[in-house]
């Protein structure tokens, strides 16, 4: 293990200084609460002259992410950041990015969609744009974020992968939270990630064109390849993952990590902070002496359907935990699952608990209450009422 | 399958010929033509080609690509370019 | 020849015959040359030009979204800068509808921002790819599909958007408006947008028989018309001051330009059409006046 020189910082600043490492040729930009903290830095670092980065300040995130794909074509290194209302705005282009295989790599500071209006942590932006093409990681703590801002440059520019990639990060609870964390120094970084150098690019030397009309005929076979990289990316990701392990000492085992699952009779299964409160959750009640495991999906694009299925195998009733919810059907980690499970061998009994919508804070005492329901239905033997809002005020 | 991301080669649609779309035909009078390059200048395709005949600089169409939208024949200042009507195959 | 006798937007392309917006693209590509890279709005130059496996230009071109080619421009002249490249010239171009319409957003932060992008827009004056829909742009009393005359209607009931103003009011030192009759000074204007440090601008007004209505064979007559009859200027404005005015000896009536295309012809037809004709001929008037275009 190397020694870990740690620091105490916001999150949107820990993620700042993990982006400054992977020296991005270009930056462009739009404010948003909660992102802000991770863009302002990124400028001081530029205006103290400690990254040579082009910083674009857009007027809008729409720009933003159009730059990014400028930029990026060029074959040059991009980032940006944004939150909800910004990350839709942003969609039409999210696609466009995919489409053209650019490994932009964009934070998202998780924050709910309005109306009403609310600048608080949920998962309805990103998940929002989950068929976008985007590999989509989930940070439980703001060490993870930062060492996955890191990795997914990696694994984007990986010639069998070649998408953008979005880190999700949940606003407030983990953009501007202090914690102590650990940063890899540029010298670390370069040591893992090497330099962005597409075989294609916008050069005079070498004019191809890009974003032709994709006829009929050949549509398909464009989309084919997309779903084939996010199927390369369920390889490559734990390769990455396994060689910033080794390299930077800290352990990142795969798709999802599992947390006392193996005799477990119950599963609670969810992704971003909330993971630490169950996870204090899962022990609490260990103690106690239930048989409760959790599992924490980090990669949430490509869905790691397998290793899924794998580590619920044995369980009688699973519990998942949604901080969105697609109105009228479910919370979007849940139908996933359902999906995986449906032709699999195993057919433990299911419940979704919507909690945390718009930065509704989920307590222990909440995520013990999941449990007792996710154990009711393993004892009863069916589900009575399978979308659950947690706390939701009595009328 | 198809390439990386539809990326496409330089100048490629040289491969279509347009020429097929034609109705009528630039016919051009040589011995009127006073080789100005107007025709050239303005034709949407740019499929007009500079010659030599009997060592005079004249210009004609490439008939692979041209669409016989007749710019060339309207804008020629003497009046060397006739539209005709292409025979049926 | 007086123009670069390289193609860059090469035959093949499958505009409709007698396109305006094709000889726009073919003369402004003759002015960028070969050291440069070219964004595309979607619309019928990305369509005509791009059919997978295919594709027209000569220099790199990508074509990302209808909105965004100008912050499109931004991040590949900033990719470019980031590569130590000082060389290689960034052409954002558009359409009407994708620049002065849905695409204003991200052409006035490219131009306030200030770029080293040449946007060049090719007016002709309407949607033409998705079937000939109203744009900012159309020009009033025009019928197009969504603005038809009727009973209770002229045709296009709004001023066309002045575009090269809005550019101009950025701050930005050079913009210019050109039309494909006028191909030297054409070509003279995107070179010298090409030359400058910073973002520049150009409008070519680019006839489309289609979508107004005349034969193929007229779109260089008609473009020149515009330009005669006063209701489109040629013009550049450098650093704030205009310059280089086509005057007009003997400015035409509108009407020699509106009788010629379908699109004006319910103004010929209706029976109150001349006091509409007079308006558009306030328009050019007007036109004459602010950029003392007559002789």
């Amino acid at each position: 293990m190397k020694r870990e020189n740690r620091e105490v910082m916001e999150g949107s600043h820990a993620v700042a200084h993990a982006v400054k490492n992977c020296s991005p040729d270009v930056i462009a930009a739009y404010p948003i609460t909660p992102q802000t903290h991770i863009v302002e830095k990124l400028s001081q670092f530029v205006a103290d002259g400690e990254l040579k980065s082009e910083y674009l300040k857009v007027e809008s995130e729409f720009s933003a992410m159009s730059a990014c794909v400028g930029a990026s074509a060029t074959g040059t290194r991009t980032f940006t950041a944004t939150s909800s209302q910004g990350l839709i705005l942003m969609d039409e282009v999210l696609y466009n990015a995919s489409g053209l295989r650019l490994p932009i790599v964009m934070v998202v500071a998780n924050r709910a969609v309005g109306a009403p209006i609310n600048i608080w942590n949920d998962h309805s932006d990103s998940m929002g744009v989950r068929d976008s093409g985007w590999i989509q990681l989930y940070a439980e703590s703001n060490q993870e974020v930062l060492d996955m801002a890191i990795q997914s440059y990696k694994i984007a520019e990986n010639d069998d992968v070649r998408l953008p990639a979005m880190v999700c990060m949940d606003g407030f609870i983990l953009t501007h939270t202090y914690e102590p964390v650990s940063i890899p120094t540029k010298e670390e970084v370069s040591d893992f990630l090497p330099e962005f150098d597409p075989e294609h690019k916008l050069d005079p030397e070498d004019p191809k064109s890009f974003g032709t009309v994709g006829f009929p005929g050949d549509f398909m076979e464009f989309k084919y390849q997309q779903h084939e990289a996010m199927q390369n990316a369920k390889e490559v990701i734990p390769e990455v993952f396994k060689e910033y392990s080794e390299k930077m000492g800290r352990e990142y085992n795969g798709l999802i990590e599992e947390y006392k699952t193996e005799d477990a009779d119950v599963i609670l299964i969810s992704l971003g902070s909330v993971i630490g409160t169950l996870k204090d959750t899962v022990d609490d009640l260990r103690n106690e002496g239930e048989k409760v495991g959790l599992i924490k999906v980090r990669v949430f694009r490509p869905f790691p359907e397998k290793q899924l299925i794998d580590a619920i195998e044995g369980a009688r009733a699973v519990g998942v935990l949604d901080k969105n919810i697609s109105l009228g059907n479910k919370g979007a980690l849940y139908s996933e699952l359902l999906d995986s499970l449906y032709n699999s061998d195993i057919t433990p009994l299911t419940i979704n608990f919507i909690a945390g919508l718009g930065g509704r804070d989920i307590p222990e005492s909440s995520a013990k209450k999941m449990y007792e329901k996710t154990k009711d239905v393993a004892e009863r033997g069916y589900v009575e009422d399978e979308i659950k809002f947690v706390d939701l005020k009595e009328a | 399958m198809v390439n990386f991301a539809g990326i496409a080669e330089p100048g490629s649609t040289k491969n279509y010929k347009t020429g097929t779309w034609r109705t009528y035909r630039p016919v051009v009078d040589f011995d009127k033509c006073i080789g100005c390059a107007k025709c050239w200048e303005y034709c949407p395709e740019g499929c007009i080609i500079e010659l030599e005949v009997d060592g005079k600089e004249v210009y004609e169409t490439d008939l692979d690509y041209c669409k016989g939208c007749g710019i060339c024949s309207e804008e020629c200042p003497v009046g060397a370019i006739e539209m005709e009507l292409e025979e049926e195959d | 020849m007086a123009l670069e006798e390289e193609e860059y937007f090469e035959s093949g392309h499958r505009a409709c015959a007698g396109c305006g917006l094709a000889l726009g693209a073919r003369l402004a590509m003759k002015a960028t040359g070969e050291d440069a890279i070219a964004t595309c709005s979607t619309g019928c130059l990305e369509v005509v030009s791009s059919p997978y496996p295919e594709s027209s230009w000569e220099i790199p071109w990508i074509h990302s979204l209808f909105e965004n080619s100008a912050a499109l421009g931004s991040g590949i002249e900033a990719g470019l800068k980031a590569q130590g490249n000082d060389h290689t010239k960034v052409v954002a171009q558009g359409g009407d509808g994708g620049t002065v319409d849905i695409g204003i957003r991200s052409l006035s932060g490219m131009l306030e921002r200030n770029h080293d992008v040449t946007y060049v827009c090719y007016d002709n004056e309407a949607y033409m790819n998705t079937g000939i829909q109203r744009s900012g742009s159309t020009p009033y009393d025009a019928s197009t599909t969504t603005s038809p005359p009727g009973t209770e209607s002229y045709g296009n009931e709004n001023r066309k958007k002045d575009a090269l103003e809005i550019a101009a009011a950025h701050g930005i030192s050079y913009v210019a408006s050109a039309s494909i009759a006028f191909p030297s000074d054409l070509v003279d204007k995107v070179k010298k947008a090409n030359e400058i440090n910073g973002a520049t601008y150009v409008q070519i007004h680019t006839p489309c028989p289609t979508g107004w209505g005349y034969e193929g064979k007229e779109t260089i007559e008609i473009a020149r018309l515009a330009v005669e009859t006063g209701l489109w200027v040629l013009y550049g404005k450098k650093d704030g001051e205009i310059q280089n005015i086509n005057k007009l000896n003997d400015r035409k009536p509108v009407e020699e330009y509106l009788k010629k295309q379908k699109r004006f012809k319910h103004l010929f037809k209706k029976e109150d059409g001349s006091k509409e004709l007079e308006k558009i001929q306030n328009i050019a008037d007007r036109n004459a006046e602010k950029f003392s275009l007559d002789k």
